[in-house]
């Protein structure tokens, strides 16, 4: 049991730093324009 | 027009040096991979263009670069797509700063919920004592501050609500996210078996998503109808013995001499002080022909001035011009409609106080039999997170999300939110005709030669004049002649030379022939006579043959061209229709207990507009009479309309289905919760399903 001492800890950091990076898509706009961006990965150039 | 003001000259310096902001343009017609591609690099080749980007979502496009708009939307034009240039002003706020604030939340709640999950996996394959005693302390150390973050949005409208005494849907679930959330703090603290952490933040998160979902479709109406209100022109040139100002439409005072340009809408009623005028009515009377007046002749807010440009002196301003007094017409109409209850709401009404009674009686009856009163609470605070309407909250915003960008798609812009839920209910439809159904005048031209075609074109193309853009529009095929000396006269037409003849392209009255109309002249022969005469628009004849109700039409026009269209689409007509007149069939209809949609464009609909149950306007339609219609219709074709209707229909029914299914859900649960039989397992499994049910019904949506 005494590996949850590790793991719990690890669980949490590892969420936690799945939250910072989804707030820094949020905040470098890249949920402005979804249909846009489905679009472009049709674009050769 | 622009280039008649004397700012714009300098304006573009003035823009280089103050703002590097980029320049917006609205583009309605891009939909593809295939239409960023073609003006992204369209654009890139012309010089001082710095960047370009398309923004597919909102239709958008925004060019970095020290360039004139003009230059811009001209290239677009080549490209093949209309646009139009976007006042900066009204469109400082291009963050979204409500559906950011609402990911945000959502995303730290859909985290949490992960995180919790996880924990919870382990108590429920079974964890026990200390175990399940840290397991459940950890989550509570995660749950409660996400909750007091992420579910303000739902406290704030529960509380809103019960300060007026009403209850709505966010009264069941703040009650449940709070009371799941510190009756599990307490079972943790005391040792207790069951914990509903995850439970508090899987309904915070999924109920987060019908929140943002609504709020996306929402915004994206809400950007669109303001774009097109930059479009309009709110400031008019005020004379000042030899000079002229520009004022705000607001500032006009009564007295003031105004001018206005060719191809501008009046903006205050008067009376003329220039010896005479042509003007377009059709928007504030439905009447086609454009029509002559003299000095001293009354102008009404609204027309436009398709003469020279005009001098009036302004007799009425504010609040009494004819204008204002329609839009109080529509304040009046409208209070009608936003009684209108929605779905969700009338949901809300039976379902909100049925949970409430349900955990209530759950509480007794277990307090009743085993006098035990933290195993009734449990019981209890289990019904009220098993009932909560995880999937009732989403049960609406899913289906109206994927219909409203359907049709946004389709090229019309939802505004009003019951709107689709009113469209449902149609049974009966009545449209305008001038700009609705057909195309006001329209230039055709009929018996001239090839010649005298090139040489029409290359004139209309030469002047700014509406009649001579719709002129050019129509021969858009022709290869235009070629041209020397080309001269505009302001309210009469354009001349040049073609081969050392002089041409002229105006007014019957300045070519000197018998008819009062656009004419054309090569050198002294006879002027030939271009008809003005009324199309029919794109689609209207495939879109009245697609919908299966009753239709007619109600004009302000005159008998004879009113008659002449109805024939032609097969619908009755009543013609000579003043707004009351439009209005009193309205009410009429309503208490024949119709459901009645408008389509109409012009100010004299606009309260008809609002009185309809449902109503829909040409993007080209007065302000007013956008903001009176629920849906505008921003293409140029009417032959989706049925689509409008059958989509709405689609959505009211998937709307209900989700209910249904919801309710089910509620039915299977219920027993098991009022049994004590509910775990947090359960009510987990319990919530997901319903919400995921309910999203994949929702997109059914794509393909009904």
């Amino acid at each position: 049991m005494n590996i949850l001492v590790i793991l719990i800890p690890i669980s949490l950091i590892l969420g936690a730093g799945g939250l910072i990076a989804f707030l820094w898509t949020v905040r470098s706009d890249q949920y402005d324009d979804d249909q846009g961006n489905a679009a472009r990965i049709l674009l050769d150039d | 027009m622009t280039a008649a003001c004397p700012a714009c000259s300098v304006a573009p310096l003035a823009q280089e040096i103050a703002t590097p902001q980029a320049q917006q343009f609205s583009v309605p017609t891009i939909h593809c991979a295939a239409c960023i591609g073609k003006i992204e690099r369209g654009l890139a080749t012309i010089q001082g263009v710095k960047s370009v980007r398309v923004n597919l979502s909102l239709k958008r496009l925004s060019v970095e670069g020290a360039i004139e708009p003009d230059r811009i939307v001209n290239a677009l034009a080549d490209l093949g797509f209309e646009a139009y240039h976007l006042n900066q002003t009204n469109q400082n706020n291009t963050h979204d700063d409500i559906g950011r604030t609402l990911l945000t939340r959502m995303a730290v709640a859909g985290f949490a919920m992960m995180n919790v999950m996880l924990l919870s996996v382990a108590v429920w394959s079974g964890a026990t004592d200390a175990t399940r005693d840290l397991f459940h302390l950890i989550s509570a150390a995660i749950t409660l501050p996400v909750i007091s973050y992420s579910a303000q949005p739902f406290f704030q409208n529960a509380w809103s609500a019960l300060r007026v005494h009403r209850l709505n849907m966010d009264v069941p679930i703040s009650l449940a996210i709070l009371l799941a959330a510190m009756m599990s703090l307490y079972e943790s603290l005391n040792g207790g078996e069951h914990a509903y952490f995850d439970a508090a933040l899987s309904l915070t998160f999924f109920l987060l998503i019908g929140r943002y979902m609504d709020h996306q479709t929402r915004s994206a109406a809400r950007s669109a109808a303001k774009e097109l209100t930059a479009l309009e022109v709110h400031t008019t040139q005020r004379i000042i013995g030899n000079q002229t100002e520009i004022i705000e439409v607001t500032d006009v005072s009564i007295g003031d001499h105004i001018l206005v340009p060719t191809g501008a809408r009046i903006p205050v009623d008067g009376f003329l002080l220039s010896d005479d005028a042509f003007l377009d009515r059709s928007i504030l009377t439905g009447e086609s022909a454009a029509v002559t007046i003299d000095i001293g002749a009354t102008l009404s807010a609204g027309e436009i001035n398709i003469g020279a440009p005009l001098q009036l002196e302004a007799t009425a301003v504010g609040e009494n011009t004819t204008l204002r007094r329609m839009a109080v017409l529509v304040d009046i109409a409208e209070n009608g409609r936003n009684k209108y209850t929605t779905l969700a709401d009338r949901a809300a009404q039976i379902y909100a106080p049925a949970v409430h009674l349900l955990a209530l009686f759950a509480f007794l009856g277990w307090l009743f039999f085993t006098a035990d009163f933290r195993h009734s609470l449990n019981v209890a605070v289990a019904v009220l997170i098993i009932t909560c309407p995880c999937a009732l909250g989403l049960a609406v915003p899913a289906v109206s999300t994927a219909a409203i960008s359907r049709l946004f798609s389709l090229g019309f812009l939802v505004k009003h939110a019951t709107a689709l839920e009113r469209l449902a209910n149609v049974d009966h439809i009545v449209f305008d005709k001038t700009g609705t159904l057909t195309h006001a005048s329209i230039p055709e031209i009929t018996g001239f030669s090839v010649h005298e075609r090139s040489i029409s074109a290359a004139l209309a193309q030469a002047s700014l004049h509406p009649l001579s853009r719709a002129l050019a529009e129509s021969l858009r095929a022709e290869t235009p002649a070629n041209l020397t000396r080309v001269k505009e006269i302001p309210g009469q037409g354009i001349q040049a030379c073609w081969h050392g003849t002089q041409v002229r392209l105006g007014r019957g009255t300045w070519l000197g022939a018998d008819f009062d109309g656009l004419g054309l002249q090569l050198g002294n022969s006879k002027p030939k006579a271009v008809d003005t005469q009324e199309t029919i628009r794109d689609g209207v004849q495939q879109a009245i043959n697609n919908i299966e109700l009753p239709c007619e039409i109600l004009t302000g026009d005159a008998s004879l061209p009113a008659e002449k269209i109805g024939k032609l689409l097969g619908l009755a007509v009543t013609a000579n229709a003043h707004p009351e007149d439009k209005l009193a069939r309205l009410e009429q209809l309503r208490f024949a207990g119709k459901h009645s949609l408008m389509v109409g464009d012009g100010l004299n609909d606009t309260a008809a507009l609002a009185a309809a149950h449902a109503s829909i306007a040409p993007s080209l339609a007065v302000e007013a009479s956008r903001n009176a219609a629920d849906v505008v219709l921003l293409r140029d074709s009417m032959s989706d309309l049925p689509v409008v209707l059958r989509v709405a229909r689609a959505t009211q029914m998937l709307s209900k289905q989700n209910f249904a299914i919801a309710a089910l859900y509620n039915l299977i649960a219920v027993p098991f919760a009022l049994a004590g039989l509910a775990t947090p397992l359960a009510a987990a499994l319990a919530m997901s399903l319903s919400s995921i049910t309910v999203i994949l019904n929702s997109q059914r949506m794509r393909y009904l």
